[in-house]
């Protein structure tokens, strides 16, 4: 891999962004990259829209994408998925669980998938892993895990499927391991 | 071994291969994790760790164990420095005996701060205390170890100063495995050797009164020249790249984004890094901008570094800094590359993305929050014109939509303060909402302000059991240290009483009938009056449940 890699994660507080976040830095780490990423805690962890930012490659030095400059952005919810739009550019891989989590004064689902469809063009990625997860594992946390399998079995991001395991393994406790491991299984195999 | 670490993780490790002893500070977002990463560990490495009251008397607790020679750490949020800032400048003066560092973390573009986007460097000019600012997480770890280590060469307590960028990044991060940070499920055996120091009477080095105390600070204006000295020599300012004409001046994320923007830019231009921000290398600097015709100064949010170069300058050549880079929020590599094209005429084009005006989604209630029940019925029996005060916490999302009920929203404590005010000023009446952790921090001053000088405000505790906003951290309400020990549960209603309330009411939020009764009771008392609404956050119970 030459140019460092740019990813870009967000959905909305308590859907375990930092968790995936810690998954995806660890793997990077074990494939021997240099890696930094940037994630915030506190208010927006109540509920409000998280964007985290994970870089890996032979040397990295700011934990920001820049704008335009991300490969993929991975949305946890569609409408925070849309909010990538800002650091993508027109190669820019969307990777978005079809899941709508509505406040008052949002914009209808429709409307929101309509404008990702014209934005992304053929690179949107729109995958049900809530739906997925919810009715194979009967657990909707884990669809970031799921999505991640997704991404590494379509090359969306170039990690190896041993080192997401051997991250998993790190970062997972041990009571949740195997919910996390056929999670992202569900969707690699 | 490299390990990677979340900044604030790396200032827990390098407090652990300094040798920390004891440690104490108040939770705050983005320093928390420093005072949380103790929790777990404190026992095993023989460390004392608590949670104090507030930063003020965190701060107090650092200075008595130091005086009784023991390593210490200090940890707070910026607002913190503000809180202790009353017995910080007087700790400046008599200095430490065991090596103290003290940490803050700042947070630019206020991504968890709701009262201002505060730049704590500029505690170094009220305080002289020396302050240094790492760029990432493995500055934080060298960091944290350097500052200890010219705690003890000097006796002065060091301010390590972060941003949230450089607390919540995560890098690889070389540790020294021995006194790496042992994961919770492998502590089996606890020594449980808290570490004791002996304190000696010195009331020379640790009363300040006149006359001393001017001494004293002659002694610190030497002091400080004397870190200079070492801060020329320090490693952690220094110079990359090669010589030109255009030279930047970067620290803290800034020299990140610096590195990242001459990388996107293809261009090269010496860079100088300063770690320390006070006191400044100034020899350093001269030397770096001898020669230079023009100069470029990253640093987010306060022009501090820029003035400090523009007088060592004397207007020998052009110092840019704040003319093209914002005062308000954080820099990113964007920024920076805008700048920098404007100085040295390098084309930038940037990105053309177009802004999609998308509807915010703000912080709201969890689901279950007991906070559900209150705010609404407080709403719904309020008469026409009532005025809400607020505070900081979770509770602060009253201000948000559907709530819209918080007409002030200050500082921690501040709302019954400026409740007792609008009460005194006006004849509106006026219900004042505050959390249990907030209520220990700062409420009680305020509330025996308001008995004393005859307000009569409605005070609601919102008790939800625990210090929910900054990620469950314990307080006196709880009957539980930071190390996890049992101790005396701190009633508020019984502190109220003891205050001089007359009308106090304890009950569970989620009986609405007996809230909308108690709060239609208390509204017509011509006294102050407090309810607290005791149930646990919905977080933490679930987290308690497993
Ligand atoms: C001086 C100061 N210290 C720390 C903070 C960080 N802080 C923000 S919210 C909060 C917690 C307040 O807890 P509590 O009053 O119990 O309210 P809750 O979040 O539980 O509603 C703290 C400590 C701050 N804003 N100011």
């Amino acid at each position: 891999m030459d140019k460092t890699f740019n990813l870009i994660l967000r959905g909305v507080g308590g859907q375990g962004i930092i968790t995936l976040l810690s998954i995806i830095n660890e793997a990077a780490f074990i494939e021997g990259y240099d890696v930094k990423s940037s994630e915030l805690h506190g208010l927006s962890q109540r509920g409000g829209s998280v964007e985290t930012h994970i870089r890996f490659g032979e040397k990295v030095y700011s934990p920001l994408v820049s704008r335009g400059q991300a490969d993929l952005i991975i949305g946890l919810e569609v409408l925070e998925g849309l909010r990538g739009f800002s650091q993508a550019n027109s190669k820019t891989k969307f990777l978005i669980n079809n899941y709508y989590l509505p406040f008052s004064g949002s914009l209808k689902k429709e409307e929101i998938l309509g404008k990702l469809k014209m934005i992304s063009k053929s690179n949107l990625y729109l995958i049900s892993a809530s739906e997925i997860c919810k009715k194979e594992l009967n657990n909707e946390v884990v669809s970031g895990i799921y999505l991640l399998g997704y991404a590494v079995n379509k090359k969306l991001i170039p990690l190896k499927t041993t080192s997401i395991l051997g991250a998993i393994k790190k970062v997972i406790p041990e009571k949740y391991l195997e919910l996390n491991k056929k999670a992202f299984g569900l969707a690699h195999d | 071994m490299k390990k990677i670490l979340l900044g604030n993780e790396a200032i827990v490790q390098g407090a652990l291969e300094a040798g920390v002893d004891f440690v104490s500070g108040y939770p705050g977002c983005p320093s928390a994790e420093v005072g949380d990463g103790f929790k777990d560990i404190a026992k095993e490495k023989g460390i004392y760790a608590e949670w104090s009251t507030n930063e003020k008397v965190a701060l107090e607790v650092a200075i008595g164990a130091s005086f009784s020679g023991l390593k210490t750490l200090v940890n707070m949020k910026s607002f913190g420095v503000n809180v202790c800032s009353d017995s910080l400048l007087p700790l400046a003066y008599t200095g430490t005996k065991g090596p103290m560092v003290i940490f803050i973390g700042d947070d630019p573009s206020c991504h968890s701060s709701a009262q201002s986007e505060q730049d704590s460097r500029g505690y170094a000019y009220l305080s002289r205390i020396p302050i240094l600012d790492p760029s990432d997480p493995q500055e934080c770890c060298d960091f944290t170890k350097l500052g200890f280590e010219i705690s003890e060469k000097f006796n002065i307590p060091v301010i390590l100063r972060t941003t949230t960028r450089v607390s919540h990044q995560k890098m690889p991060v070389t540790i020294n495995s021995k006194s790496q940070i042992l994961n919770p499920k492998q502590i089996s055996n606890p020594k449980s050797k808290i570490p004791k120091g002996v304190f000696i009477k010195n009331p020379h080095q640790f009363c300040t009164m006149p006359p001393r105390v001017l001494e004293m600070k002659k002694e610190l204006l030497q002091k400080i020249e004397k870190i200079r000295q070492f801060a020329e020599k320090s490693k952690i300012n220094k110079v990359i790249g090669k010589k030109n004409k255009i030279g930047i001046i970067a620290s803290s994320i800034s020299y990140l984004h610096i590195l990242e923007a001459l990388k996107t830019l293809g261009i090269q231009l010496p860079v100088l890094k300063l770690g320390f921000f006070y006191p400044l290398p100034e020899k350093m600097i001269t030397d770096f901008i001898k020669g230079k015709k023009k100069i470029l100064v990253v640093e987010e949010l306060d022009p501090y570094l820029e003035n400090e170069i523009v007088r060592l300058a004397k207007d020998k050549l052009t110092i840019y800094g704040k003319d093209v880079l914002p005062t308000v929020g954080e820099l990113d590599t964007d920024k920076v590359c805008i700048a920098l094209s404007k100085i040295t005429g390098k084309k930038f084009v940037i990105e053309k993305s177009k802004i999609l005006d998308l509807p915010k989604r703000s912080a709201r209630l969890c689901e279950g929050c007991p906070y559900w029940y209150i705010l609404p019925i407080i709403k719904k029996v309020a008469t026409e014109g009532t005025i809400f005060g607020g505070d900081i916490g979770c509770n602060m999302i009253a201000g948000l939509s559907p709530h819209n009920m918080q007409d002030y929203l200050f500082s921690m404590g501040a709302g019954l303060g400026i409740s007792h005010g609008v009460g005194k000023a006006t004849d509106q009446k006026v219900i004042s909402i505050m959390g249990d952790g907030t209520f220990f921090h700062s409420g009680i001053p305020a509330l025996i302000n308001t008995v004393y000088n005859k307000s009569s405000p409605l005070i609601v505790v919102l008790d939800n059991r625990i210090t929910a906003m900054t990620g469950h951290q314990v307080n006196p309400g709880m009957g539980k240290t930071l190390m996890g020990e049992n101790t005396e549960e701190l009633k508020i209603e019984e502190i109220a009483k003891a205050c001089g309330v007359k009308h106090i009411k304890v009950l569970d939020p989620i009986n609405i009938k007996e809230l909308e009764e108690a709060v239609k009771e208390f509204l017509i008392k011509k006294e102050v009056s407090l309810i607290v609404c005791r149930r646990i956050c919905a977080l933490l119970l679930k987290k308690q449940n497993g």
